[in-house]
C-alpha cells in the first residue's frame, strides 16, 4: 500500500469507505419507498414517520448511538433475536458501524429523494398510464428516470455523512483499530495520543476532500435535475 | 363504435348528471368552463371515480358504479390528448411515439408507426427531445402518441387550448384526418365554438353539470336557445367545391345554392364545412337586388330568441339551417315571427380562415 499512509490510517480509510458504501447501498430502497410514501401519499402519521426520519438530524448524535445500542446491543430487545434466531450481532462490529451510518444519513437521503419526486408532475404520470402502463412501470419508466439525478445526488450525500459519522458510531460499536475504527474515530483517537497530529492531520485532509467532492458532485447532479424536469 | 356514458357525480357548487350515447365520429363535449365537461371526461378516462354512472366504450364496460366495476386507466385502451401534451422530457419523440405499444396487448390491432409519423409531418423530429420542439410539433406528437396506443377512443381534452392562433390552425387539419381519414372515434372537450364547429360529428353542449343540447353539430350550433354570445354564435354547413372562378372566388354547392368565397386550397369535388358567424348574415325580404354580397340564401324562420339588444333568427334554407343576428329594430321592420319567408345575405369574404374546415377529398 502506499507510503504515505501508515496501516492504522489505511485501515481506518478503507473501513469507512466499506461502511459508507454498504450503508449508502443498504439504505437507498428504504430511502426511495419513505420518500415517495412522504412526497405522495396522504395517510394517519404522515407527520409521525416524517418526524421519525428527521430525529437524527436533530437528536445528539450519542443519544442515537445509545438508542442503537439498546435496541441491537446483545440485549437489546431486537438485537438479542437477532443473535439467538440468526446468529448476527451488530454491537461492536463493522456491520454496526454501517448501521449506525445508515441511521445518521438516512435523512440526508430522503430529503433529497423527495424533493425531486415532488418536483415530477404527476400529470406524466397519468398520461403514462392512459397509454397502458400499470403503475409500477409508470415508475419505472417515468418517476424513477426523471428523479434519478435527484437519488443519486441524495447517495453522495448520505455516503459522505455516513464517511463522517462519529458519535452515533462511537458509542454503538466503539473504536476498535482494524474493527470498527473508522476515519473520524481515527481522528479523534490520534488527537488523544502525543504525536499523532501528523496522521491527524492527513485524516482530516481526506475527509475534507471526501465531503467537498460529495457538494460538488450532489449539487451538480440536482442542478441537472431541474433542467431535465423543466425540460 | 359508440360509447354510452351515464354519470352523477357531486361536484362544488352543482351536481353533474349527463347520460348520453356517442355515435360514431368525433363528439364534442361543449360547454363554458366549470360546466363539467372535462369531468366528464376524466370519468371516462378512469382517471375520476363517478358517485354513480355506467361508461361502456363499444359495448365493453369501463364503470359500472352499480355492479362495482371500475376498469382502471392502463387498462381502458384509451389514448388521451391533453391540453398540455404532456411528452415525456426524457425520452426521444421516437420514443415517446413508441412508449404505448410496449403496454399494447397482444391480440391489439397493429397500427402503422411510419403511415402515423408521415400523416402528422413528424419524421424530421423522431430523434429530437421534446424540450426543443415548438408548441404545435409537441401536440402533433402527443396525437402520435395517442394513435399508437392503437385506443378503442381518443379522448382530447381541450387539446388546442394551450395553442396560440397560428399553431391551432397548424393542428386542427391532423384532428380533422383523425376524423375523416382515420375515423378514429373520439370524444373532444372544448369550449370554442369555432373548433365545435370544425371538428364536431355530434354536439354535447353542457352547462351547470347538465347536458342541455345534444345532436348533431349543424343542430345544435344553428339553435338560437343556445348560441354564444358575439362572434360565439355562428352556424355550420356542409358544402361541396364546384370549381374556381378566374376572378378569385370558389363556388361552392350548398344544398343546391351556390356559395362563393375566395379562392380556397381545395379542388372541384372536396367536401368542406363552412362555419358562418351569426352577425355576417344578414336579413331581407324577398329577393334583393344591386348588393355587393354573393350568397344569398331563401329561408324560413324556424324561431328566435332575443338576446340582450339584438334578436338570435334561426333560418332553414336548403344549405342547412343558419343563424342571424339582427338588431331588435331590425326584427320589428322586418316582422321576423316563426314561418315568415326571408332571405340571408352572407358577404363572401366575412369567413375567416379559422371557419373554413380543411377539405376532405
Amino acid at each position: 500500500m502506499a507510503a504515505w499512509l501508515t496501516p492504522q490510517e489505511w485501515d481506518a480509510l478503507r473501513l469507512s469507505l466499506r461502511v459508507a458504501f454498504w450503508a449508502t447501498l443498504a439504505s437507498l430502497p428504504l430511502a426511495l419507498f419513505v420518500a415517495h410514501a412522504l412526497a405522495r401519499w396522504r395517510f394517519r402519521g404522515h407527520a409521525v414517520l416524517n418526524g421519525l426520519v428527521h430525529l437524527p438530524l436533530v437528536m445528539p448524535p450519542v443519544v442515537t448511538g445509545y438508542l442503537l445500542l439498546l435496541t441491537f446491543g446483545r440485549r437489546g430487545w431486537v438485537g438479542q433475536h437477532l443473535d439467538q434466531w440468526f446468529g448476527i450481532v451488530l454491537a461492536f462490529r463493522w456491520t454496526g458501524a454501517v448501521l449506525a451510518a445508515a441511521v445518521m444519513a438516512f435523512p440526508l437521503m430522503v430529503r433529497a429523494i423527495r424533493l425531486s419526486i415532488e418536483a415530477v408532475d404527476p400529470r406524466l404520470e397519468q398520461a403514462a398510464g392512459s397509454l397502458g402502463a400499470p403503475a409500477p412501470w409508470v415508475w419505472v419508466t417515468v418517476t424513477l428516470p426523471l428523479i434519478l439525478p435527484g437519488v443519486i445526488a441524495g447517495a453522495i450525500l448520505a455516503f459522505a455523512k455516513a464517511m463522517g459519522e462519529f458519535g452515533a458510531t462511537i458509542t454503538f460499536v466503539s473504536n476498535i483499530p482494524g474493527q470498527t475504527q473508522t476515519l473520524p474515530s481515527a481522528i479523534y483517537a490520534f488527537l488523544q495520543v502525543p504525536g499523532g497530529e501528523a496522521s491527524a492531520a492527513r485524516l482530516v485532509a481526506i475527509s475534507l476532500f471526501v465531503a467537498m467532492a460529495a457538494l460538488v458532485a450532489s449539487e451538480a447532479l440536482s442542478r441537472r435535475l431541474a433542467r431535465r424536469i423543466a425540460g | 363504435m359508440t360509447v354510452s356514458i351515464a354519470l352523477r357525480h357531486r361536484l362544488s357548487g352543482f351536481t353533474l348528471d349527463v347520460a348520453f350515447d356517442a355515435p360514431p365520429g368525433v363528439t364534442v363535449l361543449f360547454g363554458p368552463s366549470g360546466s363539467g365537461k372535462s369531468t366528464v371526461l376524466n370519468a371516462v378516462a378512469g382517471l375520476l371515480r363517478v358517485d354513480a354512472g355506467r361508461i361502456a366504450v363499444n359495448g365493453r364496460v369501463l364503470t359500472d358504479t352499480a355492479r362495482g366495476v371500475q376498469v382502471p386507466p392502463h387498462r381502458r385502451r384509451l389514448g388521451v390528448i391533453f391540453q398540455d401534451g404532456r411528452l415525456f422530457p426524457h425520452l426521444s419523440v421516437r420514443q415517446n411515439l413508441r412508449y404505448g405499444r410496449w403496454f399494447a396487448p397482444r391480440d391489439t390491432p397493429p397500427v402503422s408507426e411510419p403511415a402515423i409519423v408521415e400523416m402528422l409531418g413528424i419524421g424530421a423530429l423522431l430523434d429530437r427531445a421534446p424540450a426543443t420542439l415548438s408548441g404545435g410539433e409537441r401536440q402533433r406528437v402527443a396525437i402520435g402518441r395517442a394513435l399508437l396506443a392503437a385506443p378503442r377512443l381518443i379522448l382530447a381534452d381541450e387539446p388546442l387550448s394551450a395553442l396560440d392562433d397560428d399553431r391551432k390552425a397548424e393542428i386542427m387539419p391532423y384532428l380533422e384526418r383523425l376524423r375523416d381519414d382515420l375515423r378514429v372515434p373520439m370524444l373532444y372537450v372544448s369550449h370554442s365554438p369555432a373548433e365545435v364547429a370544425r371538428i364536431a360529428t355530434t354536439v354535447a353542449m353542457l352547462d351547470a353539470g347538465r347536458l342541455v343540447r345534444f345532436g348533431p353539430a349543424a343542430e345544435v350550433l344553428a339553435d338560437p336557445a343556445v348560441a354564444g354570445r358575439g362572434r360565439d354564435a355562428g352556424a355550420v354547413i356542409a358544402a361541396r367545391v364546384v370549381c374556381h372562378h378566374a376572378d378569385g372566388v370558389t363556388e361552392l354547392d350548398a344544398g343546391g345554392l351556390a356559395l362563393f368565397l375566395p379562392t380556397l386550397a381545395a379542388q372541384p369535388g372536396d367536401r368542406l364545412r363552412l362555419r358562418i358567424a351569426a352577425q355576417d348574415v344578414m336579413l331581407a325580404r324577398g329577393q334583393p337586388s344591386g348588393l355587393s354580397a354573393l350568397n344569398i340564401l331563401p329561408g324560413t324562420v324556424e324561431s328566435l330568441r332575443e338576446d340582450g339588444g339584438s334578436v338570435l333568427v334561426r333560418l332553414s334554407t336548403p344549405a342547412g339551417p343558419l343563424l342571424s343576428r339582427i338588431t331588435l329594430r331590425s326584427a320589428g321592420q322586418l316582422q321576423v315571427a316563426p314561418g315568415a319567408p326571408l332571405t340571408a345575405i352572407v358577404k363572401s369574404l366575412s369567413q375567416g380562415p379559422d371557419d373554413v374546415g380543411t377539405p376532405v377529398h
